[in-house]
């Protein structure tokens, strides 16, 4: 059974896939809170301009921003507003997909744990925020916010009575200029930078399209409904009435109805509830890659492909010809194969030994285990369009598609697949190989069907060669929930290569890529 | 087939533009909405915010020669003075019925900080009779500082009642 997380968030993916593809948001939710998160940067600039940091100027000058100049100062404050709240909605989607895909356990523990500070960054970024305005609703969160702080054991009740009439005054609220002009912008790009650090590859931009139809879509609400402010602040009335933003102050009603310690307990139990999540239960840890130098002509492709960093290079210590070679970090390999798909060494052409050996394995499934998987397979094969279907861990079963004419092999990632794997395929006697990983674009590895689609496109190392057809290869993707579509596909490859002439004779076993 | 594939374009930009106006509407509904109610309408509000320092638990006392020798050179002070305050109990009432009751104990290791306290509580407007005692010292019975004003509180008003020791508690 699926679980319904998954299949609601895979549901959510699929529909967006209609109409966005590989511009999928749902793809590029990192790159897109940082896209919204530079828009609130330079939108905040222009604002700082006409801004008066004083408790008497601040409401006035905001005012003035929002209506004398709508066309421009007005665009920039709501751009300001609804890309922050775009932020907060990204980052939410962000916790689901990683949590729903089950992103979160094993290694990228630390991408999660480093993920919830950036989470609390950005949230007092955004109450620091509204506090600027100096409005109803900034008096209100002043004050809930001086009730918490009060709870603290440094403050001893002393922040809160700050903000009864006439007690008031504009140090405190230079500090928090202070804050949201430049310290949590500075602590949350900290933040970032440690949350990524892990990764290689990181963009820190979406694809152009769908920033600049996020851009638009920003624009445009910017346009039809400006962000406007409360009734100026006054301590001797309360609002009555509340336009809360929920995105940033969700937490402050709850004040009408507990002590502020019960509302840290609940802050504070989130908090560490979401900590712990990676390790409830915690994931079993599959072996790292291991490098064998013997096979190793130390071309770093495998560095290169590393979604996680895992590996680096250094200058050769066996004393082989080689310039460099190639160690894995085991804790920070997620033990995706990638590498293996990597390696000019996987190559099942190789025989002259019984066991075939490559560069860095996986000890839990090395290549030789695939080759001979394979072999098995294109012996059990039935038919006039005999098809491997290779697939991975993560996305559509490809167990369950195999048919007479059709043989799965379920990779770790389909990143692990070496091209030469299928050009061996091809040419001991399968009429057509079907490559499926998870959805196009995506990947639970990050990079493994990304990196196996250009390997076979020859725009990556190790390339498919020439003399295995094209025709006769079908890349088709799908996560768990897409057999029938990926069992549609299959058909119209099955029928394409029952039309095409038999393959030529079986390829010289001698044939090893170049280095 | 152009025709398809433009067809295809067209469904394909209209179901984006939809997409983002979901997003869009949902950034914008809840940037704003749905509107939270902090007092009914006929509500106002009564804030009680004291800093002050309790009196010391013991009085200073006179240390003796004897006494004196027995400590090391840097440590020799003739008043040995404990730090510790007694705890603050603040009793606010309308109309006869209690809006708070508060002790608060002083803050800090030795127990000599100020106690800061600020606490508030809805009430329903109009004419109303308010009563404050507070007592500050162990050593007392009944209250130091007393006051009691009528006091007419228009809907969303906030009432402070706030004390400085020059002036007691002001009803503001
Ligand atoms: C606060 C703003 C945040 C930003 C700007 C952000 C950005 C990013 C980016 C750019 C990536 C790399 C994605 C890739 O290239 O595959 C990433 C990965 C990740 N993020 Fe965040 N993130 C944020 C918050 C969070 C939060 C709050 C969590 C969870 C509590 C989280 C969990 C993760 C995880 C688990 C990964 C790793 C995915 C993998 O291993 O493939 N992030 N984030």
């Amino acid at each position: 059974m699926l679980n319904p997380v998954k299949r609601l968030y895979l549901l959510l993916e699929a529909w967006l896939n209609i109409s966005f593809k590989e511009w999928n948001p749902l793809y590029h939710l990192g790159t897109l809170t940082f896209f919204f998160f530079w828009i609130a940067l330079v939108s905040g600039v222009y604002l700082f301009l006409f801004f008066h940091g004083s408790l008497d100027g601040a409401y006035a000058s905001v005012e003035r921003i929002t209506n004398e100049q709508w066309y421009a100062g007005g665009v920039m404050r709501s751009l300001h507003r609804y890309s922050s709240d775009a932020a907060v909605a990204t980052i939410i989607l962000h916790i689901f997909r990683e949590f729903a895909l089950g992103r979160y356990r094993g290694i990228r523990w630390y991408s999660w744990v480093t993920g919830i500070p950036a989470l609390w960054m950005v949230v007092l970024l955004g109450i620091t925020g509204y506090w600027l305005v100096w409005d109803q609703l900034a008096q209100y969160l002043a004050i809930g916010s001086a009730l918490l702080m009060d709870e603290l054991p440094i403050f001893f009740g002393s922040m809160s009575s700050n903000f009864v009439d006439g007690r008031l005054n504009d140090r405190f609220f230079i500090l928090i200029e202070f804050l949201h002009l430049l310290g949590q912008p500075i602590m949350l790009i900290f933040v970032l930078w440690f949350h990524v650090r892990r990764l290689s590859n990181v963009n820190i931009m979406p694809p152009k399209g769908l920033a600049i139809g996020s851009l638009l879509a920003m624009l445009v609400l910017s346009l039809i409904k400006p962000a406007t402010s409360h009734p100026p602040a006054d301590l001797t009335t309360l609002p009555a009435v509340l336009n809360l933003d929920w995105f940033y102050l969700n937490i402050y009603p709850l004040l009408d109805y507990w002590t502020p310690g019960q509302v840290w307990a609940l802050v504070m139990g989130v908090t560490v509830l979401l900590m712990l999540m990676p390790w409830l239960p915690a994931k079993k840890k599959a072996p790292a890659a291991v490098v064998d130098l013997n096979n190793c002509n130390g071309c770093t492709q495998c560095f290169e492909d590393c979604p996680y960093d895992a590996i680096s290079v250094r200058a050769r210590t066996d004393g082989a010809r080689h310039e460099y070679e190639v160690v894995v970090d085991p804790d920070l390999c997620a033990a995706c194969g990638i590498c293996v798909g990597a390696c000019i060494s996987s190559n099942p052409f190789r025989k002259a030994e019984p066991d075939l050996h490559t560069g860095i394995d996986m000890p839990q499934f090395p290549i030789n285990e695939v080759r001979n998987l394979t072999d098995t397979a294109l012996v059990a094969l039935r038919g006039d369009t005999k098809i491997i279907m290779f697939g991975c861990q993560h996305g559509v079963d490809v167990d369950g598609l195999e048919a007479q004419d059709i043989q799965g092999i379920k990779l770790i990632c389909s990143g692990m697949l070496p091209p030469a794997l299928v050009e061996y395929a091809l040419s001991n006697g399968a009429d057509g190989v079907m490559i499926a990983g998870c959805r196009h674009t995506d990947c639970y590895c990050r990079f493994g069907n990304r990196w196996m689609e250009q390997r076979m496109a020859s725009s990556r190392h190790p390339v498919l060669r020439a003399r295995a057809e094209a025709e006769r290869i079908h890349i088709h993707g799908g996560a768990i929930t897409d057999s029938r579509a990926v069992a549609k596909a299959l058909d119209e490859f099955r029928q394409k290569l029952s039309i095409l002439e038999k393959p030529g004779p079986r390829l010289d076993e001698s044939c090893v890529e170049d280095e | 087939m152009k025709a398809v594939w433009k067809m295809n374009k067209f469904i394909k930009h209209t179901l984006q533009i939809v997409n983002y106006a979901i997003f869009m509407a949902l950034v914008w509904y809840f940037s704003a909405a749905p509107a939270y109610r902090y007092l009914e309408p006929n509500q106002a509000v009564v804030v009680i915010s004291v800093s002050h320092s309790g009196e010391l638990l013991k009085p200073c006392r006179k240390v003796s020669a004897e006494d004196l020798a027995k400590l090391a050179p840097n440590m020799r002070k003739p008043m040995d003075c404990p730090r510790e305050r007694s705890p603050i109990k603040i009793e606010v009432s309308m109309d006869g019925e209690e809006l708070f009751n508060i002790t608060a104990q002083p803050p800090g290791l030795f127990a000599d900080g100020s106690v800061n306290v600020y606490r508030s509580v809805k009430v329903t407007a109009g004419q109303h009779h308010f009563e404050v005692k507070m007592n500050d010292s162990v050593h007392l019975q009944g209250s130091r500082f007393v006051a009691s004003q009528n006091i007419k509180l228009e809907p969303a008003q906030q009432l402070l009642i706030d004390f400085n020791s020059e002036d007691g508690f002001v009803f503001k």
